[in-house]
This record gives C-alpha cells, structure tokens and sequence, in this order.
C-alpha cells in the first residue's frame, strides 16, 4: 500500500502526542510525590532533594497492609462466583433451549445500561435491612446482581456460537446436561470466561459508588472507595496525597503490565460487547 | 449458523421440527408439558444469576420508582405526594440545572475523545503492528485501568493554580489564562470535561482501529488509484467500516457523560456553586446528606430513563447498519 511520508510522520507525530497527554498525569503525579510534605510543588519539577520516604509514609497512613486485604477479599467475593453463575446462566440462554428464554433475554439486556445511581437509594435501604452495613458483604453482594446483566450477556454470545453439533455428539455418548456443562463446554470457553473475570476484577477494584455509601470504614472498603477517603483525609498535604494515590494505583497498573494483551482484548470486547 | 450470529435477539428461533398440523389441543398440551420439563435443567442453570439479578437488580429498581412518589426523610413516616417530585425535576433551578451538565458533559466526555480518537485512529492505522503501535496501545490503556477517583486526584493537581497545566501556559507566554480552572465558574465544567475525555480517548482511538483493520487493504488501492486524497479516501472507505464501532464509542462515551460521578466528585463535589453539578451527585447528596429519599429517587428514575432513551437509539442505529 502506498502511503505518502508526510502521512507516515504525522501519524508518528500524533500517536507519540497522544501517548505523551496520557502520561503526563502519572509523572506529575510521582514527581509531586517525591516533594518535601506539607509544601505547595510547583507543577512538573524534580525536586532538589527527593523525599522517597514519603511512600512508607503513605504505605502508613493509607493503611495500605488493611486496604490491599480488603481488596482481595471483595474480589474473592465478587469474581469467582459471578464468573460461573453467569457462565451457567449464559450456557442456559445461549445454548439450551429454556422456557422463556426470550423474556429472561430482555430482562437481563434490560439491566445493560442500568447507572448504578438509579438504585443506590434502595440499596441502601435493603442492606442496612440485612444488617450488612459496614462489612465487605455490602459491597460483595450488590455487585454480583449489577454484573449479572453484562456478564451473562457476554457468555451468551459466546454460547451461542458453539456448534450444536458437539453438544448432539456429547449426548449420544450419553452425557447429562451437567457433564455436558463441565466436561465439554467450560474448557472450550477458558478464553471467554477469563476475559470476562479480567473486566470483573477491574470493575470491582476501581468501584467507587457502592463503596462509599454502604462503607464508612475506608479499609472495608475497594481500593477506588478507599482513595476517595484518603483523599478527604490529606486533600491538603499534596505530596502525601500523590504518594498515597500512586501506592493506591500501582496494584492495578502492575496487574494490568502482567496481563496487558489480555485487557486491551477484554476491554475492548468488553466496549463492543456491552 | 452465520445468518443466525448477525442477528442478535432471533438467535434462538428455531424451526420446530416434526409437528404434524393435525395436532389435537392434548396433544399440544402434553408437548408443552414435556418441553418444560425437558428445559427444567436449563431453568436451573439461569436461576442463581436470576435470583441475584433480582434481589440486588430489580427490587430496588422499583423500590426506586416507588420512593418517587413519596416525601420521605428515610427515618419518619412517608407521604404520598404523586408526581411531585417529578414536577420539580423540571421547576428547581438546582435539579434541572443537573440534568442540563450532563448534557453539556457529553460534549466533553464523548464528541471530544471520539473526534480525536476517530483522527488519530485514521492516521495510525498504516502503522499496522510496528513497536510504536504496539507501545502506544498499552500506553493509551492506562487511563481506562486505574480507578477514576485516581484519574480526578491527578487532575485536580494537575489543574490546580500551582499545576502543571498553568506552569505550561506561563512557559509559553499565556500566563494571563492561568486560574484555578477547576474552581472557576467560567471553566469548572469543560476542566471536569477535560478529565472525562482523557480516560476514554485511548479506547475510542483502539476501538475503531480494531475496526479499521478489519478493512481490506485493496479498497484503499482502489481509492487511491482513483486518485482520492486522504480525506476523501477517509469518507469513502474509512468512516464507512467503522461505523459499528463508532456507535459502540458513543455510547459508551455517552452513558459515561449521563452517569459521571467518581469524577466530579473527587474533582469539584459539583462547585463552584452548582456548576458542576450532575444527576449522580445530586442523587448522592439528595438521599444521603439531605435527606430528600424522595426526591433522589425520581432524579435517579428520571436518568435511568434519560440513558436509556439516548442508549436505545444509538444501539439500534449501530446495529441496524450492521445487518445492512
């Protein structure tokens, strides 16, 4: 293909422009970080003397040991089981025939485009009613019903382009539906299922509404919930604040560096599919 | 199988096989009966992503329509007041003023990312899988990977008067533009806009060079050999193929307008005054701090149904160019 060199270079030029406005933010942001505490640093400038020290000292007074555990535990509590309820129920509606598939379709792609604000309110309301305020379940729980929309639909979509075939021959050699489920279809969908936990995990992490609400203790909280308290707490003392931001977004950003080619392909998936 | 993968709702039609037309109304009952049994397992397997949808899904969602109609302070006992709530969604300055922002977000937070993306994407293309397109795609990532609340406390420094985006302006000679953007009435809102359109710039720009790539090279020969230009050669055969994905950046884009609320409220808390003032901080600050249950819950119907009625035709429009 033929392609003019000056187009070459402006494409060249924009990408690295565009990489360039993305990564800004984050050098600011461990710049500032590197500051003497308390002071006002001025904009993108390294400092005379860097404060290293200031991470510990973040590591400390984010309780950083308390967020990274309640972290986990939500993810533990959220990915797993809305992985495989919603890979049972998207095998169900995209592969067997149930009984009123259609309107169980419709009510869930209804929930697709659902803000999570439309509900907040009641939710509220519900889990103070299960005592569960204050406790991880009150994050753990809600979630799995507002992902179910999504992560159903997805492994529909990947369900319903498994050939038949292979579940007719499954059959004759005599396999129940179950067998059928476990032995045949989940190890042909690892890819499917791992993206879809990929986009849970991240989505979970970075939940911020549900955690502030229904959490008031920012070490119950998920890490996004957890730095909105943190922020609250030295929204005054900048460079403790970007040393503690940057603490809080390093376990994502090193997940995502170890997995890159995967996210990109959830995320992206995840947008066409969503 | 292919036709059926086009299209996505009819998917499960199947012509039913082996049904004699003479069929007796018993007859059909029994079948009816058997296949019900027969979906039971299938039933089964739906039933826990059912169940939790609607626990934590759909009861709240018409506990939410219900609240609406009430005056309720969350403790005393609540009174039924009709659509008063409603007609103040439209009379209170303060309410509909919200719902006019997030209008204005969408420009920010969706026309401005995906113009860019769709111009950049245009322009990498022909870098196909070089070190550059490969670095620029983890790199333009990063922003869709960390929490929002990090994409705002960045911003908020970074913005600030001391920031990096005033100690730029100095250097170029503007040091009369420089404020505190995010604490200025005139620019507290496309400052937040800003924010918006830097997390979701690089996934608009990798979503339609996804769907560039999926073009035949040929077609660009063929324009070319025409004699087109780059623009031309852009609206004859770019824009076309990407028109799927360019509906699916929209509307992720414009929900994410509709619905913006880690942002702002880390960023701005909706100030100054009420400048920035969105639906799902207004929702937050009715229900939890003023104690309006009532009037949160009509606001939040009220943009259920505004994303919705922006969602639905969007998909249908992106969808419908893609049977065509």
């Amino acid at each position: 293909m033929k392609t003019s060199a000056r187009e070459l270079w402006l494409g060249r030029g924009l990408l690295v422009f565009v990489m360039f406005i993305t990564i800004i933010p984050f050098v600011s942001l461990f710049v500032t970080a590197l500051h003497e505490p308390g002071t006002y640093p001025a904009g993108l400038e390294w400092p005379e003397d860097p404060h290293w020290e200031n991470f510990g000292n973040a590591f400390q007074a984010a309780n950083m040991a308390a967020l990274l555990k309640s972290s986990f535990l939500i993810e533990l509590g959220v990915v797993p089981a809305a992985v495989l309820i919603a890979t049972l129920a998207g095998f169900a509606l995209g592969h067997l025939k149930v009984p009123f598939r259609r309107t169980l379709f419709i009510i869930f792609v209804l929930g697709l485009t659902l803000p999570f604000e439309g509900i907040i309110v009641p939710l509220y309301y519900q889990i103070r009613g299960y005592g569960l305020l204050n406790t991880q379940w009150a994050i753990i729980l809600p979630l799995l019903g507002l992902f179910m929309p999504f992560a159903v639909m997805w492994m529909r979509a990947h369900f319903v382009n498994m050939p038949q075939d292979l579940s007719e021959a499954a059959r004759v050699d005599g396999a129940s539906t179950w067998q059928l489920f476990w032995r045949v279809h989940v190890p042909l969908s690892m890819p499917a299922i791992s993206s879809l936990a990929i986009l849970l995990f991240l989505w979970t992490w970075n939940q911020f509404l549900l955690a502030i609400v229904l959490v008031d203790d920012p070490t119950k909280r998920t890490m996004a919930g957890a730095l909105g308290a943190f922020q609250g707490q030295w929204g005054t003392d900048i460079p403790m604040l970007c040393a503690g931001s940057l603490l809080i977004l390093t376990p994502t950003l090193l997940v995502f560096l170890a997995f890159q080619r995967q996210f990109v392909a959830a995320l992206l998936q995840g947008a066409v599919k969503g | 199988m292919t036709a059926s993968r086009r299209t996505g709702t009819s998917l499960n039609r199947r012509p039913s096989v082996s049904e004699p037309s003479l069929t007796p109304e018993a007859r059909r009952r029994a079948d009816r009966a058997r296949r019900l049994r027969r979906g039971l397992p299938g039933l089964a397997l739906v039933a826990p992503a059912a169940i939790v949808y609607a626990v934590f899904v759909l009861t709240p969602l018409g506990a939410t329509i219900q609240y609406s109609f009430y005056e309720w302070d969350g403790i005393t006992q609540a009174t039924w007041i009709g659509f008063d709530n409603y007609a103040r969604l439209f009379t209170d300055e303060e309410l509909f003023g919200s719902i006019l922002n997030a209008f204005q977000l969408i420009l920010y937070f969706s026309l401005v990312p995906v113009t860019l993306g769709l111009i950049a994407a245009a322009l990498i293309r022909k870098f196909g899988t070089s070190r550059l397109a490969l670095v620029s795609r983890t790199v333009l990532f990063l922003p869709q990977v960390i929490p929002l609340v990090a994409a705002g406390i960045m911003w908020t420094w970074l913005m600030a008067t001391d920031g990096a985006v005033n100690q730029f302006f100095r250097l170029i000679g503007l040091g009369d533009v420089t404020r505190a953007w995010l604490g200025d009435f005139d620019t507290a809102l496309p400052a937040v806009g800003v924010i918006g359109a830097w997390v979701s710039l690089g996934l608009c720009m990798l979503l339609l060079l996804a769907g560039m790539t999926k073009i035949d090279p040929a077609l660009y020969e063929a324009v070319r050999l025409d004699g087109a230009g780059p623009v031309r050669e852009f609206m004859a055969v770019t824009f076309p193929a990407v028109r799927q994905e360019l509906g699916v950046a929209i509307t992720i884009t414009v929900i994410s307008a509709l619905r913006s609320f880690d942002i702002i409220y880390i960023s701005t808390q909706g100030g100054p005054g009420n400048s920035t003032l969105v639906p799902g901080l207004e929702i937050y600050y009715l229900a939890f701090l003023q104690r309006e249950i009532g009037q949160a819950s009509a606001l939040a119907v009220a943009l259920t149904v505004l994303v919705l009625a922006v969602v639905l035709p969007l998909h249908r429009l992106a969808r419908g160019k893609e049977e065509s």
